[in-house]
């Protein structure tokens, strides 16, 4: 069949600059571009083009530039080029649109409306090169009440398996599977390195990332890939994942040409076959179930490791997650309507869930409100994509946040949104042994590390020109933000005044 | 053979806090098998225990077994539901019935049941290489037997069901893709999932089923022979990929 879809992308060639090195030839790995030796010209096939920028970083002549398809259809408001393209994949297919990534519809980021104070006059700020900064953070459920020896020297109360992070960001959960495994090495050192944790996602854990066990978050997903008592033994956290916020309410289908044969010991499955999560787990039908699988997990354990339930940010999560956290989860984890994921139905992405910054103030409050706020750490993610972000979040009441795409950038990523596909030119979302190449764990492990680094530098700012020296002391303190182009309701939600009052 | 050093525990009036704290202690002195009497209903026994045989009188909880590794459980009474939940190694015998998800993403290790099981039996089992769960019930099961299959191998007897009285489950095997199963008596096609496809014992499935089928009559009392007698149908599915053609890319 035709397709009578135009490229999305037009591949420019300077023909004075380009030496026909091929090098844009090999870097495409959406066959894009071509090398014709009769005419010895290289060329492209632009309706391939997806616009991930490989060809054009890696030409050492500067030769190409990718741009949009400047050329239009008639306007119209209703009838965008995407409305159409939309229609006529699904005319030429037959199935349901896949996509990779978060939405990239323009939902309202709260985080651009909300702004954080600064001390001016009246109390000090702090400069944070000359005096100690604490991003420290303790994840897990805190006592009701501490209580001190008599002679106030140590604390009598217990306290149950505390979680030390150095900083308040986490590398979220993403599966050997789904990424490649030098892209899981590179988080999962990074987060070694730099005293955070990282997340197996639902695919297991792979032989050679065990030694980063002790900062690893094991998930525990409907498909129960690669579980069993040893896996769960090792990590730091496990945690239930309910749900995504770029697919809430539906499961992950790896499809089989992704399920190599590492990937297939790792899950433990037979190669090539679709790794199938369904969309429940199927032992959770209702908040009692939930408990029973949170302790079964504990029981596992032996206590020792904190349980954390993942769920999407949705219209009753303040409700949800009043009872996860009475079901017994230590730690709660949103992934907002941004949230990005390795392949997910378009329509489901773009249309399902809320804005995480909505869902973070109404579980905070909820929370507080219940006086169960500290049984629960909070840990947000979907969308945060610099440290302003996470400065605003932990103000708004989480306890941590979850980096996922951000990380990714970090890594190569140019957010071109075919990661279902397999063929990721980055060498991230494949598992095709030549494109993964194409990360370096040594040179990964740096640029996430210095990501975090540079991050928390700026917190640290942030945090100082408050004249707060302790993110403890910013966390839900929402006296510090302002909302701005924010209506009554918005601001009630976010429980937030408006900026100037 | 060796004698088991072996402790009794009676869990009456204990939480299953109390009881799986009590069992975990017991294992720690050394004993290789425990008797617990007077079970009522608290959960996850087995699960955290390693390879120990442990003999439970009274009726034990949900997710009996739960993420099991190695332990050898046999119920004398029925099981609730959740039992073998992502079981990874051992055997539960259960001298009754056994409520829903029995065997749930369970990744190796045996179940037998006398008796008859819930819904959803076996649900999204897997296999890989050597680890293959084996799940047999002696009488009949509740609708989707096999949902989302992904390995390893389920066996239904219907030894309680009258002569020429089919099957109870409906949607058999829905979302199959991967494993066998294994129905004695009669099954008619539309208590089967779409993705399944249906066919005679061959002499490797003889010889697998009769090996599982023996074991199971040791445990109960059967005469294996006798049980084989009947018709068997091998259940398999059509497709490793049942939604491979859902998407456009
Ligand atoms: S490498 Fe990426 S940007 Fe370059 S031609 Fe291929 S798909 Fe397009
Ligand atoms: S991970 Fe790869 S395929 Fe996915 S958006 Fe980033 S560059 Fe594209």
């Amino acid at each position: 069949m035709k397709t009578y879809l135009p490229p999305k992308f037009i591949i420019e060639r300077d023909q004075y600059r380009c030496t026909q090195c091929q090098a844009c030839v090999s870097q495409c790995s959406f066959d894009a571009n071509y090398y014709d030796a009769e005419d010895d010209e290289v060329r492209s096939r632009e309706e391939n083009c997806v616009g991930c920028h490989r060809c054009v970083v890696f030409c050492p002549t500067n030769a190409i530039t990718v741009r949009e398809n400047p050329s239009s259809y008639r306007r119209n408001e209703s009838w965008t080029h995407e409305a159409i393209e939309d229609i006529i994949k699904q005319s030429e297919t037959g199935g349901m649109l896949l996509t990779g990534m978060g939405t990239d519809k323009g939902y309202p980021i709260f985080w651009d409306h909300l702004l954080l104070n600064a001390s001016q006059v009246t109390n000090p700020s702090i400069d944070p090169l000359r005096e100690p900064m604490e991003l420290t953070t303790y994840l897990g459920q805190k006592p009701d009440m501490v209580k001190l020896t008599s002679d106030s020297t140590d604390i009598e109360t217990e306290i149950t398996n505390q979680i030390k992070l150095d900083i308040p960001i986490m590398l979220t959960a993403m599966s050997y599977g789904a990424i490649s495994l030098n892209t899981q090495e590179s988080l999962a050192r990074a987060a070694t390195e730099a005293g955070t944790l990282w997340n197996t996602g639902e695919g297991g854990l792979h032989p050679s990332l065990r030694k980063y066990a002790n900062n690893m978050v094991a998930q525990v997903a409907s498909g129960r890939f690669g579980v069993h008592s040893e896996y769960l033994n090792m990590a730091r956290v496990v945690e239930i994942k309910i749900g995504q916020g770029a697919k809430p309410g539906i499961g992950g289908h790896l499809p089989g040409e992704k399920v190599s044969l590492d990937v297939s010991a790792t899950r433990m499955i037979p190669q090539g076959t679709d790794a199938l999560s369904p969309a429940p787990q199927h032992d959770i039908y209702s908040i009692e179930d939930l408990s029973q699988l949170i302790y079964a997990l504990k029981e596992a354990t032996n206590y020792t490791k904190p349980i954390s339930v993942k769920i999407a940010a949705v219209h009753n999560s303040a409700a949800i997650a009043s009872g996860m956290v009475r079901a017994g989860a230590d730690i709660i984890v949103l992934d907002g309507l941004r949230g990005s994921t390795g392949a997910t139905p378009k329509i489901i992405r773009d249309n399902v869930g809320i804005p995480i910054e909505l869902a973070l103030a109404a579980v905070d409050e909820r929370l507080r409100k219940e006086g169960i706020r500290n049984k629960a750490s909070i840990v947000v993610a979907g969308g945060i994509r610099n440290s302003g972000d996470v400065t605003k979040a932990i103000a708004l009441g989480a306890d941590a946040v979850y980096i996922g795409t951000a990380a990714l950038i970090a890594l190569g990523c140019h957010v071109c949104q075919q990661c279902h596909t397999g063929k990721c030119a980055w060498g991230i979302c494949t598992t095709n042994v030549g494109l993964t190449k194409r990360i370096n764990p040594n040179i990964g492990t740096r640029r996430l590390t210095n990501l975090l680094n540079s991050w928390s530098l700026e917190i640290k700012d942030m945090l100082g020109g408050m004249g707060i020296n302790a993110i403890e002391s910013l966390r839900g303190n929402r006296l510090h933000l302002r909302g701005v182009g924010l209506s009554d309701t918005e601001l009630k939600i976010l429980g937030v005044r408006a900026a100037g009052s | 053979m060796k004698k088991l050093s072996s402790a009794q525990v009676n869990a009456f009036n204990m939480t299953t806090r109390e009881l799986s704290c009590k069992l975990r202690e017991i294992v720690a002195d050394g004993s290789e098998r425990i008797e617990i009497h007077n079970t009522c209903g608290q959960r996850y026994i087995g699960t955290g225990l390693g390879a120990v045989q442990l003999d439970i009188y009274g009726t034990p909880g949900n997710d009996l077994g739960a993420f099991m590794d190695g332990a050898e459980i046999t119920v004398h009474g029925n099981a609730q539901d959740g039992c073998g939940n992502t079981m990874n190694a051992g055997k539960i015998i259960i001298h009754g019935n056994a409520g829903d998800t029995l065997g749930l993403s369970a990744r190796d290790g045996k179940v037998f049941v006398k008796g008859n099981v819930g819904y959803r039996t076996g649900i999204h089992m897997k296999e890989y290489h050597a680890q293959k769960p084996v799940i047999i019930i002696g009488g009949t099961a509740q609708d989707f037997f096999g949902e989302y299959m992904a390995g390893g191998i389920l066996v239904l007897l219907g030894l309680n069901l009258q002569e020429g009285e089919r099957q109870k489950a409906n949607f058999i095997g829905t979302g199959m893709h991967g494993g066998v199963i294994y129905v004695r008596g009669k099954v008619e096609d539309f208590q089967l999932g779409k993705e399944l496809g249906t066919a005679d014992l061959n002499e490797e499935d003889y010889d697998a089923l009769g090996k599982i089928v023996n074991e199971f009559a040791s445990y109960f009392g059967h005469d294996a022979q006798e049980i084989l007698k009947c018709k068997f149908t091998k259940l398999y599915p059509l497709y490793l990929r049942p939604y491979g053609k859902l998407y456009a890319y």
